[in-house]
């Protein structure tokens, strides 16, 4: 009796299968991580009040981020002579196969997921948890105390926010009662009200947690001790040039994008639109469309919804990554001990009271209150999230000089002679 | 290429990593690869406890069941013994087991 | 497909183990380990155990490991990272080692491959006990690749038996029996808590001997 995991595929074909799953992740993550590298320098530009990168093709500087990773392809390749090897030069693909490992459970359309887990969200937090000793060797391959003290704050750090993140995650998984990504997303499709962050107020909170301990985890700022530029040089990575620095911080950049990924997943509706329709099950089902290849059908109109739902699975994920590119740089950095008792003293117990709460609501309140309670937060989120946007717009269409609340005019000092002063 | 693997190669992967292990425990010097030791000695009765799960179904729950608290208690072992190497090492500045023979005769 | 990717993980798993026993230098002997534990947790995923792998990959390589190397960290100085042993240590530990591992090969190869596939059905008992627990086990489905075990050990954790069920055979009449793993889920709690504290209390920060106190 063949085996019950892989009866019925023939060798070639699964093997095929798989690399082109793999094929296609990689090349997602390869393209999150160009993408991410020219927002983050145009995002850092523009809150710094310069433009970002405008000169390599075109006016926006699309093509920025294909000139640094040709120039990085082409750098000479320095190992330093008290380094250890064999563990400098493994370090940054142990962490890169680690932020990518994450991506096998992570579905990004109905049925569009490399491996179906049942455990699916337990395994990338797993996974992703591995990374932990990739950034450990490259701290300590590098043989100068620097990058030794950078890589161990920073595994410090990402195992330390390892408790809250992991305990925020459960918190929708108590309300979905399944593990399953794909379960949690169809659940929340069919309206933007039925999405997890509208539930009840616990996971409206557990939202948020769970988006500052994945920005901890991702060693974005104002977590970022590790990497710190004005302590450390450059960390952990202060030793590393060239391709070896670019699979650094393709890993970054691929965690912060998996990160993204579960957040949009449990708690932003994962690939529903907010609409109340599935789009792949609209188009899908119709029998002009299907045909067989290699005992597989394929249905082409399925392959057009899910297209749509994969196109909004990723515009979701790349948001939330602008968002920590936002944080980062507005917020200064935390110190060490700072980011520590962040994690240990306020949202370990922060997490635990959600995920209490979120059983206790799930268990004893009736269907009625909990509707009440879901438009309620709903209703007060659409008008947040309004008045937010009539700030920005506020701000952005006000002349330069005024309207921005600034040191200078609410101290009274003389010092900006620039701002306007409004009574 | 498409049969099925039995029972015994998984058993047989399951005393390599026990022997490994064994032996790293016997030859190392270094306190912490005994613990190095310790913890391929517990991941080859593991493989051994999730295989006999598969392949035996009245022991299919309780084979995982059994790993997981192999894992968990595993964990625990392996802090409790670096606790106290960190205090051998605090205490004689070296963690080379061949000096620990204070309690010796 | 199963057998090419089980020859390949436990190919790479076990060169990594003797990697492990091999090297000389605990830094590199840590970087084996965790090839090896990565190893088996693909062997996990191979034999169905979603949750079993997945907590192998979450505690003993994101966990475990973790600590094993901060603790070669604190206590690496220079001539601490490659120690040596003696050949003659290595001989002696070598042959025990090659005579233990042919006791297990034997002992493994001794297995009867025919009892293993179902469990001989007991002559005494009655067929349709047996047929009625059958049919209400939680796993209808034989397929190791989508049976919801996650679901069935969290329901046993909380105190619901389940499982296939064991036939008990006492002198009377035969009863179907299942287990439920409430008690080694609070005691294994209870011991994490105890590790805890006895493990923040044995590394506290103390005097190095030749201060004075």
């Amino acid at each position: 009796m063949a085996s019950p995991l892989f009866a019925d595929t023939s060798f070639v074909w699964f093997v095929a299968l798989a690399v082109i799953a793999a094929g296609a992740l990689i090349g997602f993550m390869l393209v999150s991580a160009i993408f991410s590298v020219w927002l983050e320098r145009k995002v850092a530009g523009r809150i710094q009040d310069r433009l970002g990168p405008t000169r390599v093709g075109g006016k926006f500087g699309w093509l920025q981020t294909l000139a640094d990773g040709m120039k990085l392809l082409i750098k000479e390749d320095i190992i330093p002579d008290a380094a250890d090897h064999m563990l400098f030069r493994i370090g940054p693909y142990i962490a890169l196969v680690g932020s990518f490992m994450g991506f096998l459970a992570l579905p990004f359309g109905l049925g569009v997921v490399a491996m179906d887990m049942n455990v699916a969200v337990f395994f990338m937090l797993a996974a992703m948890s591995s990374e932990v000793f990739g950034i450990i060797l490259i701290g300590y391959g590098s043989g100068s105390k620097w990058s030794l003290f950078g890589g161990m704050r920073e595994a410090a750090q990402m195992v330390s926010y390892e408790i809250p993140m992991a305990l925020c995650v459960i918190v929708p998984v108590v309300v979905a009662g399944s593990m399953n990504l794909s379960q949690i997303a169809i659940q929340q499709s069919g309206g933007l009200w039925n999405w997890y962050v509208f539930h009840d107020p616990f996971t409206f909170g557990a939202f948020w947690t769970y988006f500052t301990c994945a920005m901890a985890s991702c060693k974005r700022a104002p977590f970022d001790l590790a990497e710190a530029e004005s302590e450390l040089v450059a960390g952990f990575h202060t030793e590393y040039s060239g391709f070896r620095w670019l699979a650094i911080f393709m890993a970054e950049y691929g965690s912060m994008v998996a990160v993204s990924g579960i957040a949009s997943m449990m708690f932003l509706g994962g690939w529903s639109t907010g609409l109340p329709v599935e789009f792949a099950t609209l188009f899908g089902g119709f029998e002009t469309l299907q045909f067989t290849i290699g005992g597989t059908i394929v249905d082409l109109g399925m392959g057009f919804g899910n297209t749509i739902n994969v196109i909004v699975f990723i515009f979701k994920c790349w948001f939330l990554v602008f968002i920590m590119m936002w944080v980062r740089w507005t917020l200064p950095r935390l110190r060490i001990d700072q980011v520590m008792m962040t994690c240990l003293k306020y949202l370990v117990p922060i997490s635990c009271v959600l995920l209490m709460g979120v059983s206790l609501w799930q268990l004893l309140l009736p269907f009625w209150l909990n509707d009440v309670c879901r438009w309620l937060i709903f209703g007060l989120s659409i008008l947040g999230l309004a008045w937010f946007l009539r700030t920005i717009v506020t701000f952005a269409s006000s002349k330069p000089g005024e309207g921005m609340p600034g040191m200078w005019r609410t101290t009274g000092l003389p010092g900006y002679q620039g701002a306007k002063q409004t009574p | 290429m498409n049969e099925e693997v039995g029972l015994q190669p998984y058993l047989m992967l399951g005393a390599l990593l026990f022997v490994c292990g064994v032996v790293c425990m016997a030859t190392k010097r270094n306190a912490i690869g005994v613990l190095i030791g310790v913890e391929l000695v517990l991941n080859g009765a593991n493989i051994n406890l999730v295989a006999f799960a598969r392949f035996n179904p009245v022991f299919e729950i309780e084979g995982m069941v059994f790993s997981l608290m192999v894992i968990v208690l595993a964990a625990g072992e392996a802090a409790v013994a670096l606790a106290i190497v960190l205090n051998f090492y605090n205490n004689h500045m070296t963690v080379d087991v061949d000096t620990a023979e204070e309690l010796k005769g | 497909m199963e057998s090419f990717l089980f020859y390949v993980i436990a190919g790479v798993t076990g060169l990594c183990a003797i990697a492990t026993v091999v090297t000389h230098n605990i830094v590199r002997a840590a970087t084996w380990l965790l090839f090896t534990l990565t190893g088996t947790s693909a062997i996990f995923f191979l034999l169905g155990a979603d949750l079993v792998g997945a907590t192998q990959l979450l505690v003993y390589v994101g966990g475990t490991l973790v600590l094993v190397v901060f603790g070669v960290m604190l206590t690496a100085q220079g001539p601490f990272i490659s120690m040596k042993t003696s050949s003659a240590e290595w001989a002696i530990s070598a042959t025990v080692g090659l005579v233990l591992l042919v006791v297990l090969v034997l002992g493994v190869m001794s297995l009867p491959q025919s009892g293993l596939r179902r469990p001989p059905s007991p002559d005494t008992a009655d067929t349709d006990l047996v047929d009625k627990a059958m049919q209400t086990t939680n796993l209808n489905n034989n397929d190791a690749a989508t049976a919801p075990y996650s679901a069935v050990i969290g329901e046993g954790f909380l105190g619901v038996p389940v499982g296939p069920p064991h036939i008990e055979r006492p002198d009377g009449a035969p009863r179907v029996v299942r287990a439920s793993y409430l008690l080694p889920f609070e005691i294994v709690s209870v011991h994490l808590l105890v590790v805890l504290i006895g493990a923040a209390y044995l590394a506290r920060a103390k005097r190095r001997r030749g201060a004075s106190s």
